[in-house]
């Protein structure tokens, strides 16, 4: 795990390595100060020889303004490369993270959720690269602050510098027991303080719910029992994390007390031979030994929490894109013919069941193909196969003579433009939506493949034409016109094939026979697939493909099915008994978006 | 650090207000922390008067050549002072942080309930108006906010500040010469920490919002994620991530340089300052300066200097820039926790949904025509209206719902409704049609009072509903809505939602009514099947067929529908049609209509565009007229 996230370090090693350097150097330093102040206190100490020796005063003065502004420096340096290095560190995993996302192919994207995938691409990476600065900083500073520290008790306090050895493991037992305690509780309770959360966003969200059914005191109960609840927990954790406080304290005291006491002792003893600067001084490095103590147990705190994260980034790293362009790929895709030769297909290779099976279609370039079939019955399914949005598990799928495994990815994915039952648009213009399709493509030609999509006119219509500002997700236009910009949009890329999968559904029925004509008008060379659930969108095909359960349960044109095929003509009948109704469905479908 | 007035009085505002709600919160407890905390922190810094003490007697000792036979005895009593007081501070240490720990989790509890309550009471127009995603920060970042200020800078600041103090009449006490160098210190350590600080601050904000920027495009983006695919977007779809992820990187990087760099910096500055203390010190010894202080004026401190008060000076001057330190580091996050408390508490003092309504529904018995209240269910309802010459009149709920004339804006100058009037008679069935904006939504939003109207009467069997307490008057009504809101519980719980008091059985029946209880039952757990994710394990047509099952459970005279209409397969469709039906049967209902069924079956249809009525009447009359909604039946014409 720690390999395949160190990867991303790359132009920020020097950085990475430089910063423990320099902090070391800072920590040599940082104890280095105390032994040259113990000598100046001594310097000024009457009570030996009864002399001041001021050049002894200016010397170590001087020695110890210099040491304060090297450690100075070597503190900032470590500071400015460590922000670097982590920053940095942060920035190369958040862009391998969206680059290999970008490489993804369907059957992996629909592994991750897209809240999972933005939270590992930004809480997590925030939780890492706090890790990561803590550990190329803290992680270096405290064990060697704490030798450094013991090793200059031991050459100043000579005997004394035992009682730093004496105090280091209970403390640390202690620490760490406290912290293994403590660890799990929070662990529970960030869980339970999820749920919270999610449950107020619930309640937000369904607002109108809650005030509709007249609910506000029965949520006001119900979030205090979660809150009680959780509040309970978090003060548990809490008051086991509060003892650390009070134990540091209580080591702190009493090396102070002991060295102080034991300190006087020795210097009476010794007749002034240990001097007062050196017991003076001890303190600090105490100080300093329980500081670094305490500091390397949070720091061993943060990693531990940081692993999660760190695991759930590297189970994006280490994903394989399963699709890839084959070497000395086609590059030109011919026609629009499309050919499946016993085709089967299933989502994952543990999955029983098929979701397509015995699929065998011959489509010439140019034809219009509906289908039309049952939710579940695949057919989004057949069409994702053609641009190899995923690969067939067994037989053969070709398009323009060559077998889509064949092609390059681009070529192949340019040449077969869909329109997904999903679709989306992007915060930016209508102008820069469309040129999805085509980067190089003239206002001249935006406006043609608009008016092909029938979306020319209510463009027209909007106070900024083209360059209207589209809300994330499409949300200023209705669900009609964001459909009709799609396809606008897919036609820009002058496909050889054109897969519509369910695009029309909030398109009345007359705009979306509009749409079908003109297609047959201006692009009558183009493959067109129709996925549509209502029959008056696929009447006019050249062929009608009925899905059921996986496999194709018939072919045949409008006439050819009505009254000979059970599913065709029931999906026909029950909406021709209330095809009205359905007329009316569509062309009402945009309503209520709150604010009316 | 001080010198903008107006920011850092809003902050001491906040400040004191938070204090103030600790301390009404905890009251005992907050006092004796906060004793425990002074004492502690006076305590702490009091170590170095016993060095001094102890270095006295040891040079004293020395000076005379006596050994510890002689002074031992002294140097333990003051030892053992010491020890004593350590027992004190630790017992207040262990205290104080142990109270803190129940106060801050108690207090926050407190924080959080008290936004969720004042939130349940806040008017719709406040949710509209403010996007899920911001008041939901209110609960997290804020509260984090809140959480490190009060358990972690707070009782810092306070300690440090204590000591500070202490530690400053402490020097006085010894010398004042010392004590205008060490304060001279300060003074350089207070600039160095605003303008590093500062930078720290201000990169610090830069950063979220860099974080805010990228994450906002990686959620469009991975969204979107299947279209970047099919259009062969991912180069392009890169390189616009690389340049927010640069500037995320930018402003990160510096904020975290200034910050790394501030302790090295102020660390050392003690040192620099430490020898200069030194220094001069030894040069007072040397040349025998007469030390003036507290304490030589009290007469009980050296009128000249030694080492003893040199070493435990200097001992202060490191304790004194420690805490000086410590301050500086509690800045930022003050900063950020005053943020975050200013903002929790102005979601708490958001105005609530205000309701004047003095008229409200009871159980009634009706004999003889004549309608009393009475205490236990009878499922017969009235509206109970007293009068201002104090006498009550009984009216019964009917669901006889009338607009007259009605005008209404969300904002000031955009009209959204005019002159509307619509007849509801008990049973009868109202549709609405229109395009997108026309103000269909807008009317229910105005029959339950999520919206007040601008002009004109709404009045229900009789009464203007502005007589009528909202919680009754919704209580009255119920709701379907287009997107179905189901809660984190069983299906049952969801279904109970509707009437609290419900019997499972009574559930079981609303479900059948609504045709839900053919998919309930066939779930793993049947009734009792967990929902998590606004029902994320169920499909959409079932959503609605619960939401619909909940609104039949409470049973109320007049029924809102918005149809939805996301394409949801055939089989589903005709289900929760069957199911809308069966709800609306013998009620008044006012429907957001999008199936031709509902429309046709409804007794008045009303066909509205950009606020008003243009046409209303019956299917067959409206057919006849061919205006709109013949041009809109025949599917001439698509409204949008």
């Amino acid at each position: 795990m720690l390999k395949v996230l160190l990867k991303s370090v790359r132009e920020y090693k020097a950085a990475s390595i430089l910063t423990p350097i320099f902090v070391a150097f800072e920590v040599v330093l940082e104890c280095l100060i105390p032994f040259v102040i113990s000598k100046l206190v001594n310097a000024i100490d009457v009570t030996i020889g009864n002399v001041i020796k001021m050049s002894e005063i200016w010397m170590y003065g001087g020695i110890l303004i210099a040491m304060a502004f090297a450690s100075l420096l070597f503190g900032a340096l470590a500071g400015a490369f460590c922000a670097k290095a982590s920053a940095g560190f942060a920035k190369n995993l958040r862009k391998d993270l969206y680059y290999k996302v970008q490489d993804f192919s369907f059957e992996n994207i629909d592994k991750f959720s897209t809240p999972s995938l933005v939270t590992r691409m930004t809480t997590d990476v925030t939780n890492v690269q706090f890790a990561y600065m803590m550990v190329i900083r803290m992680a270096v500073r405290s064990p060697l602050m704490m030798v450094f520290s013991l090793v200059m008790t031991f050459i100043m306090g000579g005997s004394l510098g035992w009682i730093f050895v004496a105090v280091i493991p209970p403390l640390s037992l202690l620490l760490f027991f406290i912290m293994k305690k403590a660890m799990p509780l929070f662990h529970r309770v960030f869980k339970k303080y999820d749920n919270l959360n999610e449950s107020i966003q619930e309640n937000i969200r369904g607002m109108r719910v809650v005030k509709s059914f007249v609910r506000e005191d029965y949520e006001k109960n119900k979030f205090d029992r979660a809150a009680t609840d959780v509040q309970m927990d978090f003060t548990k954790a809490e008051r086991i994390l509060a003892w650390n406080n009070p134990i540091m304290q209580f080591f702190f005291y009493a090396v102070l007390s002991t060295v102080l006491f034991l300190g006087s002792y020795i210097i009476l003893r010794s007749n002034g031979a240990t001097g007062v600067g050196e017991v003076s001084q001890l303190v600090v490095y105490g100080m300093q030994i329980l500081m670094s103590l305490m500091m390397f147990s949070f720091v061993f705190v943060m990693i531990v929490m940081s692993i999660e994260s760190a695991r759930r980034i590297c189970e994006i790293l280490n994903e394989e894109s399963t699709i890839k362009s084959p070497e000395n790929a086609i590059t030109e895709v011919e026609n629009g013919d499309i050919d499946f030769t016993d085709v089967g297909f299933k989502y994952s290779a543990a999955a029983e069941r098929y979701a397509l099976s015995g699929v065998d279609l011959h489509i010439r370039s140019g034809e219009t193909i509906g289908i039309i079939g049952g939710t579940g019955s695949s057919k989004t399914t057949l069409v994702n196969l053609i641009s190899r949005l995923y690969d067939a598990t067994d037989g053969s799928v070709s398009v323009g003579g060559h077998n889509v495994k064949d092609y390059d990815l681009t070529a192949l994915r340019n040449s077969v433009a869909v329109v997904l039952q999903k679709n989306e648009l992007f915060s930016g213009t209508i102008k820069e939506n469309l040129r999805w399709g085509d980067p190089n493509a003239t206002d001249e030609q935006l406006v043609e493949a608009c008016r092909l999509a029938q979306a020319d006119e209510f463009i027209q219509g909007f106070p900024n034409g083209y360059d209207t500002y589209i809300e994330q997700g499409g949300a200023n236009v209705s669900g009609g016109q964001k459909q009709r910009l799609c396809i606008a949009r897919a036609l820009l890329k002058k496909p050889k094939v054109l897969i519509l999968d369910d695009s029309t559904s909030a398109v009345d029925t007359h705009t979306d026979a509009l749409i079908r004509k003109a297609f047959r008008e201006f692009i009558p060379t183009t493959t067109k697939i129709i996925i549509a659930q209502r029959t008056s969108s696929v009447e006019d095909a050249d062929r009608i493909v009925v899905m059921d359960g996986g496999k194709i349960n018939a072919v045949g044109t409008h006439a050819e099915l009505l009254g000979k095929n059970p599913i065709y003509t029931e999906v026909y009948t029950t909406q021709n008994k209330k095809s009205n109704d359905d007329t009316m469905h569509d062309t009402v479908s945009d309503g209520g978006d709150g604010n009316e | 650090m001080n010198n903008k007035p107006p920011k850092r009085k809003m902050e001491k505002g906040i400040m004191g207000r938070t204090i103030k709600a600790l301390f009404k919160s905890y009251p005992k407890m907050m006092t004796f922390t906060l004793i425990c905390i002074i004492v502690n922190a006076v305590i702490s810094s009091i170590p170095s008067i016993f060095m001094e003490r102890v270095f006295t007697v040891v040079g004293k000792a020395l000076s005379e050549n006596a050994g510890w036979a002689e002074y031992g005895w002294e140097i333990t009593v003051d030892m053992l002072i010491l020890i004593g007081l350590y027992v004190v501070s630790l017992i207040m240490g262990a205290i104080d942080k142990q109270m803190m720990a129940v106060i801050t989790q108690g207090f926050l509890k407190k924080m959080r309930e008290q936004m969720f309550n004042g939130m349940q009471n806040l008017p719709i127009k406040y949710f509209d108006s403010n996007s899920n995603g911001d008041i939901m920060s209110y609960y997290t970042n804020d509260i984090d906010a809140l959480r490190q200020m009060i358990s972690q800078s707070l009782p810092q600041l306070l300690t440090s500040a204590i000591m500070v103090l202490t530690l400053f009449f402490i020097m006085l006490w010894y010398s004042f010469w010392l004590t205008l160098i060490v304060l001279g210190g300060v003074v350089i350590i207070f600039i160095v920490t605003k303008i590093v600080g500062g930078g720290a601050g201000k990169y610090f904000v830069g950063q979220q919002r860099a974080m805010g920027k990228t994450e906002g495009f990686i959620e469009e983006m991975m969204n979107g994620q299947k279209v970047v695919k099919v259009f062969c977007h991912e180069q392009a779809s890169k390189a616009d991530f690389d340049k927010v992820n640069e500037y995320l990187y930018d402003q990160s990087n510096r904020a975290n340089r200034y910050a790394n760099m501030l302790m090295p910096i102020l660390g050392n500055i003690g040192h620099v300052l430490y020898v200069i203390v030194a220094l001069v010190g030894g040069a007072f010894i040397l040349s025998a300066v007469a030390n003036l202080s507290i304490g030589t004026l009290a007469g009980s401190v050296t009128v000249v200097f030694n080492i003893a008060l040199v070493v435990a000076f200097l001992q202060m001057t490191r304790q004194f820039c420690n805490n000086i330190n410590q301050v500086s580091n509690q800045v930022n996050s003050v900063v950020m926790g005053v943020a975050g408390a200013k903002r929790v508490f102005d979601l708490i003092d958001q105005k609530p949904e205000v309701d004047d309504g003095y008229v409200t529904l009871v159980n009634a018995r009706e004999v003889d025509g004549v309608i009393t209240e009475c205490e236990e269910r009878t499922d017969v309802w009235a509206w109970k209206h007293p009068h201002g010459d104090g006498t009550v009149t009984y009216t019964k709920l009917c669901g006889d719902v009338v607009l007259t004339e009605v005008d209404f804006e969300y904002e000031p100058g955009k009209p959204v409704l005019q002159d509307v009037s619509i007849f509801a008679k008990p049973g009868q069935k109202v549709a609405f049609v229109g395009a997108t904006g026309a103000g269909k939504t807008t009317i229910t939003n105005l029959i339950n009072r999520f919206y007040d109207i601008a002009d004109g009467k709404i009045r229900y069997d009789g009464i203007n509903i502005n007589k009528i307490k909202k919680a009754d008057l919704r209580r009255s009504l119920g709701i379907v809505l287009q997107d179905t809101n189901l809660f984190t519980g069983t299906v049952m719980d969801n279904i109970r939602y509707g009437k609290l008091d419900a019997t499972d059985d009574e559930c079981i029946a609303a479900a059948k009514l609504a045709g839900a209880d053919d998919f309930i039952t066939r779930l793993p757990d049947g009734y009792n099947t967990m929902l998590t994710g606004n029902g994320a394990n169920l499909s959409q047509g079932q959503r609605q067929l619960v939401s619909i099952a909940r609104a039949a459970v409470a049973d109320p005279p007049v029924m809102i529908l918005d149809e939805a209409t996301s394409s949801i397969d055939t089989r589903t469709e005709a289900i929760v049609s069957r199911g809308m039906d069966a709800l609306m049967q013998g009620r008044t209902v006012f429907v957001i209509a999008h199936r031709l069924s509902t429309v046709k079956n409804s007794d008045v249809i009303i066909v509205l565009d950009h606020g008003r009525i243009i046409e209303r009447g019956s299917h067959e009359k409206l057919i006849e007229q061919k205006g709109q909604y013949y041009r809109l039946y025949t599917g001439a014409f698509e409204l949008e």
